[in-house]
């Protein structure tokens, strides 16, 4: 099944997430990811939701979407052509003796140290998902504490905007 | 204040049938405004909330409202008792208002209102909510709900409906400040009526009943995700008229958008100059007529022949408001094997959703079909058309050969079949008909002939038993020049009977006929089938020879109705006239007909149309001629 993601922009208005997120959970589909944040327009939210499906299916639940009277539009964006970033906190094991390789790898990969503790360090990384786990498995032998990782954003390449164009077509 | 045709319900039920009306239908003129009703323009005036929600009502055009009051609505009661403008119909249980809500929608276009309180009330509603949501039907359900401070406390008569009825209704409002209460209240019958119809739900704390607000009319409705798309594309519709030019076995598949859309006589015109045949599906009955030379009868599981055959043969599907259900389908994959589909839906997501279509037009039916008209009137101009004569030959064979039909049961008792028909053919096809779910609901599309649209209402989508008897009273409600009659099971009148003693109440003089066969009717006739006669609990012991239990004769006459038994072939005919001279009370008949009658014919479910039975055991003997 292929990986999709979908940037939703919806009113914001109270229990749109569960508009969206239900239809998802009646057809049975895995969310991989998900993320509601504020928009340049006032009143609206964006959600980015990665999905996998069939393509048939899909196309399915984007029209039930559509349906939704609180989503605005809906579009599909490929990985060529928008920028995708997650997220990611996470809590190494580092002490005297590893800190510094760890520090080291996080410098690699261009992440940064935002807590140090005598026995611990949180690097804050961000990154399209494959960057991230190869951050992880080089982090892993260090041994892992804790992570927590956003959801998925995405935006179209380009000068356009989503929420221009929808609000011109409505 | 005119509601329904202005012909007295006496000269209706003896007046011989009137050829069917030629006359365009009207149908509810889109409103400069989104809001809807007549857009007085009121000044800023302050009221609590209850009285905003009263007078929106007025505002928006509601004459009829079914409810049942309860303590979080209990503010609104208050001006409602007021109002000159609304009519409240106090029911005896919220799924009454509910259905009652949707015969009234059905058979007068217009948004239909059921008011109940929060919780128990608000659940109440819930089947009569999916049931709008399945067959399209515009609805309003204002539901009180516990003060915003105590949601979420698990406050006594405290429930979440909008989280409950979130996935059946079109759209759903939580009201928690009164200032909202007129433009949340526009924009839910603007939701329920536009585009696909379907139920809208309104839940209203009792403190933004309570709270001050200034009123002003018409409010200002924004809602930039809906917009829906009535104009098909010229391009698709150029596209179905090439496809028709073309087609050797064309067929018109209808479906009940057709009906919602009011697009009765533009379909005709349109049937008319293409010349194919046209089935009318469960939710469609009458919006062709029955009596039209090119209707071939009802697809689907329990289909004509000739219907079923044509869409298993035909070249070409012109779909139109129809939505390729299961019961019509059949096993998808063997579904109309050789047919190119054009399919006209105003839901996009409707289209290619079980069957995949080779010309979608997403669009409203009333304008899409005058379109496709003009484009296949000068298609045909421009070439030779098509030769269809040995597709209706094969047809004409079918429908002569395999007519529905029955055969008289063995046990001496009445033919289910035969009341149906007879009570169709002495009302007329100016009567309402409204029917339950299960046998009898399959005869009464069957047997009973449609000549116009909004004359038939049934449960098509959710199936739901008890339907009959209040959605015959929101009918009536809706249409009370008409007659109208709940065709009814005896296992479905017991769900929903209470309803009788609104209708004596409030005066709602429908007719009830029930269909008493003493058994959960259509489940018997699948364990007949299916399951080796073993009758796992079906038997309810309401009919001939049993206990009676209850008595319906006795349960009407409880009620106030009149209540009335016919047992014997001899009888029906006097007993429907009877029933049809009695108008100032609701009339009850209990028929007792036979429990061995089947509902044929039948596709059993899970295999292919192509395996269609005439009777047990029997298929039609296919003789193609082409």
């Amino acid at each position: 099944m292929a990986r999709h993601t979908l940037s939703v922009l919806v009113e914001d208005v109270p229990g749109v997430l569960t508009r969206v997120a239900s239809l998802f959970a009646r057809r049975a589909f895995n969310i991989n990811s998900l993320a509601v944040g504020p928009t340049e327009v006032a009143g609206m939210s964006r959600i980015t939701v990665v999905v996998e499906a069939e393509g048939d299916l899909l196309e399915q639940v984007t029209k039930q979407l559509n349906k939704l009277i609180n989503v605005i539009k809906i579009v599909e964006l490929t990985t060529e052509q928008s920028v995708q970033r997650d997220h990611v906190l996470i809590k190494v094991r580092a002490d005297a003796a590893t800190r510094l390789q760890v520090t080291q790898a996080a410098d690699l990969f261009r992440a940064s140290v935002v807590d140090v503790a005598i026995d611990s360090l949180i690097i804050e990384a961000t990154g399209t998902a494959e960057k991230l786990a190869a951050l992880l498995s080089v982090l892993e032998p260090f041994g892992i504490r804790e992570i927590v990782q956003s959801g998925t954003l995405a935006i179209g390449r380009g000068a356009k905007s989503m929420s221009d164009r929808a609000l011109r077509s409505a | 204040m005119s509601k329904g045709s202005p012909i007295s319900p006496a000269l209706l039920a003896a007046r011989p049938a009137p050829p069917a009306a030629p006359a365009r239908e009207s149908a509810p003129v889109a409103p400069a405004s989104s809001v809807r009703g007549p857009n007085r323009v009121v000044a800023p005036t302050e009221m609590l909330g209850s009285a905003a929600i009263v007078r929106s009502l007025e505002e928006l055009g509601v004459d009829d409202v079914f409810g049942l009051p309860g303590g979080a609505i209990l503010p609104t009661y208050d001006p409602l008792l007021a109002s000159t403008k609304l009519r409240h119909i106090l029911v005896r249980h919220e799924q009454g208002a509910g259905h009652a809500a949707q015969g009234y929608a059905m058979v007068t276009g217009r948004p239909g209102v059921c008011i109940a309180t929060s919780g128990p009330g608000a659940t109440n509603l819930v089947t009569a909510i999916a049931d709008a949501h399945m067959d399209s039907v515009p609805m309003v359900a204002i539901t009180g709900q516990v003060s915003s401070a105590f949601i979420g406390s698990d406050a006594f008569q405290e429930a979440d409906i909008v989280g409950i009825t979130m996935p059946i209704t079109k759209h759903s409002y939580l009201v928690t400040n009164a200032q909202d209460i007129p433009r949340v209240l526009a924009e839910a019958f603007h939701i329920a009526t536009t585009g696909r119809p379907g139920p809208v739900l309104v839940d209203i704390a009792k403190d933004a009943q309570q709270s001050s607000m200034t009123f002003s009319w018409p409010p200002r409705i924004d809602i930039p995700g809906y917009r829906p798309v009535l104009r098909g594309h010229a391009k698709q519709v150029r596209e179905a008229a090439r496809l028709i030019s073309g087609s050797q076995r064309p067929v018109f598949y209808v479906g009940g958008g057709v009906v919602k859309g009011h697009a009765s006589q533009e379909l005709r015109e349109l049937a008319e100059l293409v010349g194919a045949p046209v089935v009318t599906t469960l939710m469609a009955r009458g919006v062709f007529p029955d009596s039209h030379q090119q209707h071939v009868g009802m697809p689907g599981m329990h289909g004509s022949v000739s219907a079923v055959t044509a869409l298993q043969q035909a070249d070409l599907l012109i779909t139109l408001g129809a939505r390729f259900d299961d019961r019509v389908t059949g096993v998808l994959a063997s579904f109309a094997p050789h047919a190119k589909v054009i399919h006209a839906d105003i839901d996009p997501a409707e289209i290619s959703k079980n069957r995949a279509a080779d010309v979608p037009i997403v669009g409203s039916v009333k304008e899409i079909i005058p379109e496709l008209t003009a484009a296949v009137r000068e298609s045909f101009a421009a070439q030779e058309r098509p030769d269809i004569s040995a597709w209706w030959r094969t047809i004409d064979h079918l429908r002569e050969t395999y007519p529905v039909g029955f055969t008289r049961p063995d046990d001496g008792l009445s033919a289910p079949q035969q009341v149906i028909k007879r009570i169709g053919e002495l009302t007329g096809p100016e009567g309402v008909f409204v029917s339950g779910v299960g046998q009898h609901q399959m005869w009464a599309a069957q047997f009973i002939q449609y000549e116009r649209p909004h004359a038939w209402l049934n449960s098509g989508g959710l199936g739901t038993m008890g339907y009959s008897v209040p959605a015959a009273m929101g009918a009536k409600v809706g249409n009370p020049d008409r007659v109208v009659w709940a065709i009814d099971g005896d296992g479905c009148f017991q769900m929903t009977n209470q309803e009788l003693a609104t209708c004596v109440i409030n005066n709602i003089p429908i007719k009830v006929a029930v269909i008493n066969n003493s058994s959960l009717g259509m489940v018997r006739q699948w364990q007949t089938l299916f399951y080796e006669g073993r009758y796992s609990n079906t038997d309810l012991n309401t009919g001939h020879d049993t206990v009676r239990v209850p008595d319906f004769v006795k349960l009407a006459d409880a009620y106030g109705c009149v209540g009335l038994r016919c047992e014997r072939d001899e009888d029906i005919d006097a007993t429907i006239e009877q029933a049809l001279a009695i108008n100032d009370r609701p009339v009850v008949i209990d028929f007792v007909v036979s429990r061995d009658s089947m509902v044929w014919p039948m596709v059993p479910s899970g295999v292919s149309n192509d395996l269609i039975q005439i009777a047990r055991n029997m298929t039609p003997t296919w003789e193609q001629e082409d």
